[in-house]
């Protein structure tokens, strides 16, 4: 997968910055192939589905999820010694669903139509997997700077396979990319036609399904025992 | 008939997991054995029933606009309605508390069955997802929301018991190495919403 270009505007910062080392760095790199969080560690997959008819929302979705991720991270990393155990997950909830009411206002006042597009789903940020399980298995545990970068990682991993499938159902589904006609109209003359198939929502699961195998056959670590 | 009509769109034509996908992350991980599957179903169906009315007195009577009015008229132009992801969570949250405090007291073999499940749930998408539709598709009456939700724990329930199923049968089959465990049970699951998309058909 095309993880390289991604990340490349961070490796050259990297070289005399202490905040970007050789662990920081991994926090980064590891989501986005081998932790993936949607492929591996199977969260937030609920809505990783339901958005990715089209490019436009789901690359939306994919940064609202990121923002929100490194930015529970980091405030629940910064407080993360004083919260008592026994109601951590009320207070997580409740700064998650304060993050994402900020999210969702911000959406509302500049992409309007996407926002409709997305509908409860960004509100559906809040129980979105992906937040919660980087909060308990990551920042609960760790510095606020590492868990900021590793909520920039595990959002730009499940922004990875977001674009991915939103590309194929996107252009096999309607000829486009970004909302820019890509098959010329001569093919629709000559008797092509848009796979309407691939616009169902069942189509998504199966091509998160074939990206797992493509993922698991280039790397059997993680093929899973029968 | 309304309510009817409701229950049965909920369950088969706009099923949360083969329609919209919520509560995908338990369904995956919770469909390896079907009694598992049964135990978490059900918790998901009592909690859906009892929460989406519950948020649908707040919506109602707290947050929408002009929803203040009976306190005063002076609130009758408030609209609290951005609030409503906080208050919903908060709600959800709260009463899957309860509910794992009263299973506790009034049913404790069901309880131990349960087990990890119960407190789970106040993370499952399908749950805020149901008080969410249900603010987005204003229903009439308590009655409708309640219905409403009962129909999509029901239908939730019945998706997980068929996929924990066919999971339990497909162990031994001679799955491929990449695809073994998650891969076809994602695949699985389009094929399987592939088959209820011919419920969309029936217009009621």
């Amino acid at each position: 997968m095309s993880t390289e270009t991604t990340i490349a505007p961070i490796k050259v910062r990297e070289p005399r910055e202490p905040l970007f080392s050789t662990r920081n760095k991994k926090l980064i790199n590891d989501p986005l192939n081998n932790s993936n969080p949607i492929t591996v560690q199977v969260l937030g997959i609920c809505s990783a589905l339901a958005v990715t008819v089209q490019m436009k929302p789901s690359i939306v979705m994919a940064l609202s999820v990121m923002v929100v991720t490194a930015f529970s991270n980091l405030v629940i990393s910064a407080i993360r010694n004083i919260i008592p155990d026994r109601i951590r997950i009320i207070v997580q909830l409740t700064i998650v669903a304060a993050l994402v009411i900020l999210v969702d206002q911000v959406l509302k006042a500049f992409v309007y139509d996407v926002s409709k597009q997305l509908s409860v789903f960004v509100g559906l940020i809040i129980t979105n997997c992906i937040v919660m399980g980087r909060l308990e298995a990551f920042a609960m545990g760790n510095k606020p700077w590492p868990s900021f970068l590793d909520g920039i990682g595990n959002g730009l991993g499940y922004g990875l396979i977001l674009v991915l499938v939103s590309a194929v159902r996107e252009f096999f589904g309607s000829g486009k990319l970004m909302g820019f006609q890509l098959v010329p109209d001569a093919f629709y003359k000559m008797g092509y036609f848009n796979n309407g198939f691939v616009i169902l929502p069942p189509m998504a699961l199966i091509l998160v399904g074939i990206i797992i195998w493509i993922q698991r056959s280039r790397n059997p670590k993680l093929i899973e025992p029968n | 008939m309304e309510h009817v009509n409701i229950f049965i769109k909920a369950v088969f034509i706009e099923n949360m997991i083969f329609a919209y996908f919520l509560g995908m992350c338990s369904y995956l991980a919770i469909s390896k054995t079907v009694k598992n599957a049964v135990g978490l179903g059900s918790a998901v169906i009592f909690v859906l029933a009892v929460s989406v009315p519950v948020c649908y007195l707040m919506e109602n009577y707290l947050l929408k606009a002009g929803a203040l009015s009976w306190l005063s008229k002076d609130y009758a132009n408030l609209d609290l309605s951005f609030l409503s992801f906080i208050m919903y969570i908060a709600v959800i949250a709260a009463i899957t508390q309860l509910v794992e405090m009263a299973v506790e007291k009034f049913a404790p073999a069901l309880y131990m069955a349960l087990g990890i499940f119960l407190p789970l749930i106040a993370v499952n998408c399908s749950i805020l997802g149901g008080a969410l539709f249900m603010q987005e598709r204003e229903y009439a009456s308590l009655g409708e929301a309640t219905v409403f939700g009962l129909g999509s724990g029901v239908g939730w329930f019945i998706a997980i018991v068929a996929i924990s199923a066919i999971r339990e049968k497909i162990r031994y089959s001679n799955v491929p190495g990449p695809l073994r465990g998650l891969g076809i049970a994602f695949i699985l699951t389009g094929l399987m919403g592939i088959a209820f998309m011919s419920f969309m058909g029936i217009k009621i």
